[in-house]
């Protein structure tokens, strides 16, 4: 592989690249996602690759490994190229018939299409899947489109034409003015304004500057984070080099899961490549700028992906946090300014850079722009990942795109925000995606883990479940989260077992008080939003148990 | 170890490379460790002991995982829970007499869309309804 030395031979390359592609030449995107892999995807690619040799068809069709698709309720799935077939449950039984029928015959194999579970419809190209129809898939939609070992299928898409773009035709200032007015909000819990945090960083007085990426995600029920990053490593590599531009940064860190083998490897291929390629490390492209990336693993307690303990993590230490009032954008990794951003937002900055931020603005509503990644789950029909712009209600998530609830059951609540979260009543399914307005109703979009609660959920026993699972990844360094939460289960075991005395909705009220109040991290602080939702939408199921 | 000879900073990473070789760390081990990188044991069991990823004791020869987040929860976790702990009679963090399970509940590893699941060697059984587990661990010897 060759070094890119400059943007002109980037262009060149992805030239080459794009002569070199035939567009109409067959390619078979199987499914490599975790939900995917956890259904037998590598007996499909193994019979893939079998049939595709026996039928003499080796070297004359592509076959690639994808990350996530987005459907993953119905894995393992395969798109066949250049048509976009979609089939869904496929089998290794079922390839020798594909290849045959569809990639030489270009013929449908109709019981392997989607079909509609009411109507019975069926849908043979990925767009018309309802399922895909209504999103707006702008950072996972090239998922099956490339190859993620591949840095080639990358640039072939257009991809390092924003770095390209930032490095040669814009200051860092620029670069860090354009996010602003982007108004690129973190996608990592809190949607605090992206460009404030730069900025913060960029102006910070220390000289050395650091840039993470927080691929923890530790939330429960989350899982798009490792669907984009597994699926596309470039992308959010692409982000990240561009924001250490703009924020004067030469070394990055990205922190992620120690228990995803393909993510692991996906990534640490991604800056192998990249490095060799002249996309990383010294003199970037031929521009002067030098930045590097180094791993580093979580070790499985949810307390880590805390921006603070994170840091500490990385130090080599416990994941501990520490107070709030010093900033980790001004003194993070060894005390140096360290800006940590989500997965999914570094991923939005390539586009910003690309298409503007008058482009970028243009989707979402007035306070959240861009899109959403959500990962649906719980009692839904279609689980998997889902992409939206802002502004796109949870009726239209739940019923357009997930397909309603399963086993002709009725929705009762929707969960966003982990255990940290909240549950509002189907009575407020019109409300937007958007950070402020599901704030206000009390269910803030977290990372964008989205339950389904069907009529059979027990709200009570949901408080208490969320409390017991903090219990457990709470770093038990301080008092009030400590005992607050263990006071909290005591009297939720009871009113759960029917044993409620009367005062205990006040008691909880006033634990819950103290720990928001006094509690170190927002671990604690926000460790009882699950019990005020309940207590706010469903207080009537904590009152029948109480006597 | 010997890459990270001296460098106390990789503390985290042999920890989990002998961990996801060994499965678990004998004390001689983390003596080792500390030695070599240069780090008091103190702080070595301190690291060792908080994550949860690490294992002071021995594990069976099959490690069973049953997913006790969020979404496998609502899609029946429990249900299953307790098949599988009837079937091994064991309870979440134990190793059965002859070594053959341990058994453990852990939170969601991203694969949601495949509740209730069982892990089983790092190998997934998703949607598992509680009659087809005895069916799933015969093929564990
Ligand atoms: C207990 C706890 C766990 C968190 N876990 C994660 C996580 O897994 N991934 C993540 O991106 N942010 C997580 N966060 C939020 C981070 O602290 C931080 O706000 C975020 O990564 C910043 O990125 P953003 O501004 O791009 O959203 C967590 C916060 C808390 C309090
Ligand atoms: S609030 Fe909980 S998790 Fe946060 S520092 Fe205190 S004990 Fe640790
Ligand atoms: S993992 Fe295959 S579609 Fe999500
Ligand atoms: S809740 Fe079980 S894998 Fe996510």
């Amino acid at each position: 592989m060759q070094r890119i030395n400059s943007a002109a031979e980037l262009d060149a390359r992805r030239e080459d690249i794009r002569a070199g592609k035939d567009a109409d030449r067959p390619a078979i995107a199987v499914c490599s996602g975790a939900g995917c892999a956890g259904l037998s995807n590598g007996r499909v690619i193994a019979a893939f690759e079998k049939e595709l040799e026996s039928q003499g068809l080796a070297g004359k069709v592509d076959l690639r490994a994808t990350g996530c698709h987005g459907l993953c309720e119905l894995g393992p799935n395969v798109v066949i190229y250049p048509e976009e077939i979609y089939y869904v449950h496929v089998k290794p039984e079922d390839v020798a018939e594909i290849v045959k029928e569809t990639v030489q015959g270009k013929k449908v194999v109709d019981r392997l299409v989607y079909s509609d579970p009411a109507s019975g419809e069926k849908a043979v190209h990925l767009s018309e899947i309802p399922f895909y129809k209504y999103q707006s898939r702008n950072l996972i939609g090239n998922n099956t489109r490339i190859n993620p070992s591949s840095i080639d299928d990358y640039i072939g898409i257009g991809g390092y034409a924003a770095l390209a773009k930032a490095l040669f035709g814009m200051k860092p200032e620029q670069v860090l003015d354009e996010v602003k007015k982007a108004n690129l909000r973190g996608r990592g819990g809190g949607g605090f304004p992206a460009g404030l945090k730069w900025e913060t960083t960029r102006n910070a007085p220390e000289k050395e500057k650091y840039v993470i990426v927080n691929g923890h995600e530790g939330e429960p029920g989350a899982f798009m984070d490792r669907a984009v990053f597994t699926g596309n490593p470039h992308l959010v590599l692409e982000g990240l080099i561009i924001g250490a531009y703009a924020i004067g940064a030469h070394q990055g860190f990205i922190y992620t899961r120690h228990d995803s083998k393909l993510l692991k490897q996906n990534i640490d291929r991604a800056l192998k490549q990249a490095r060799e390629n002249g996309l990383l490390g010294e003199n970037i492209l031929g521009s002067g700028f030098d930045f590097d990336v180094e791993v580093h693993f979580d070790v499985g307690i949810f307390v880590s992906g805390e921006s603070s303990a994170l840091m500490r993590s990385i130090e080599g230490k416990n994941p501990e946090p520490r107070p709030k009032y010093i900033r980790t954008s001004v003194s993070g990794i060894w005390d140096k300014p360290s800006n940590l951003n989500n997965v999914e937002t570094w991923a939005n900055v390539p586009q910003i850079i690309e298409k503007g931020a008058e482009w970028y603005t243009g989707i979402g509503t007035e306070s959240s722009k861009g899109t959403k990644m959500i990962s649906l789950s719980g009692n839904i029909v279609n689980s998997g990942v889902v992409e939206v712009p802002f502004g796109t209600t949870l009726r239209q998530i739940i019923f357009d795109i997930g397909g309603g609830i399963p086993g002709g059951k009725k929705l009762k609540a929707l969960h966003f925000g982990g255990a940290m979260g909240g549950s509002i009543p189907e009575s407020l399914i019109d409300t937007p995606l958007d950070f402020d307005a599901l704030k206000k109703v009390g269910a803030p979009m977290g990372a964008g883990a989205l339950m389904v609660m069907d009529e059979d959920t027990d709200m009570v026993e949901m408080a208490r479940f969320f409390l017991t699972f903090l219990t457990n990844e709470s770093c038990g360094k301080c008092v009030p989260c400590r005992e607050g939460i263990q006071q909290l289960l005591k009297i939720l075991t009871d009113i759960c077992k029917g044993e409620g005395k009367k005062g205990d909705i006040e008691t909880m009220e006033e634990i819950a008080d103290v720990m928001s109040a006094a509690s170190l991290c927002s671990l604690g602080k926000t460790a009882t939003d699950p019990l005020r939702g309940t207590l706010k939408y469903f207080r009537e199921e904590y009152e029948t148990n109480i006597h | 170890m010997a890459k990270y000879e001296g460098k106390p900073g990789a503390l985290i990473h042999v920890l989990m490379e002998i961990q996801s070789e060994n499965h678990w760390l004998p004390k001689e081990i983390l003596n080792a460790i500390s030695d070599r990188l240069n780090v008091p044991l103190s702080r070595v069991m301190q690291v060792a002991s908080f994550y949860k990823t690490f294992s002071l004791t021995p594990k069976g020869r099959h490690r069973i995982h049953v997913c006790s987040g969020t979404s496998c929860h609502l899609r029946g976790a429990d249900e299953l829970l307790n098949s599988v702990q009837e079937l091994v009679g064991v309870k979440a963090g134990e190793v059965d007499a002859d070594a053959r399970f341990s058994l453990e509940t852990g939170c969601c590893l991203g694969s949601c869309t495949l509740g209730p699941e069982m892990i089983v060697d790092g190998e997934h059984h998703g949607r598992l309804s509680s009659d087809r587990v005895e069916e799933v661990l015969k093929n564990y010897a």
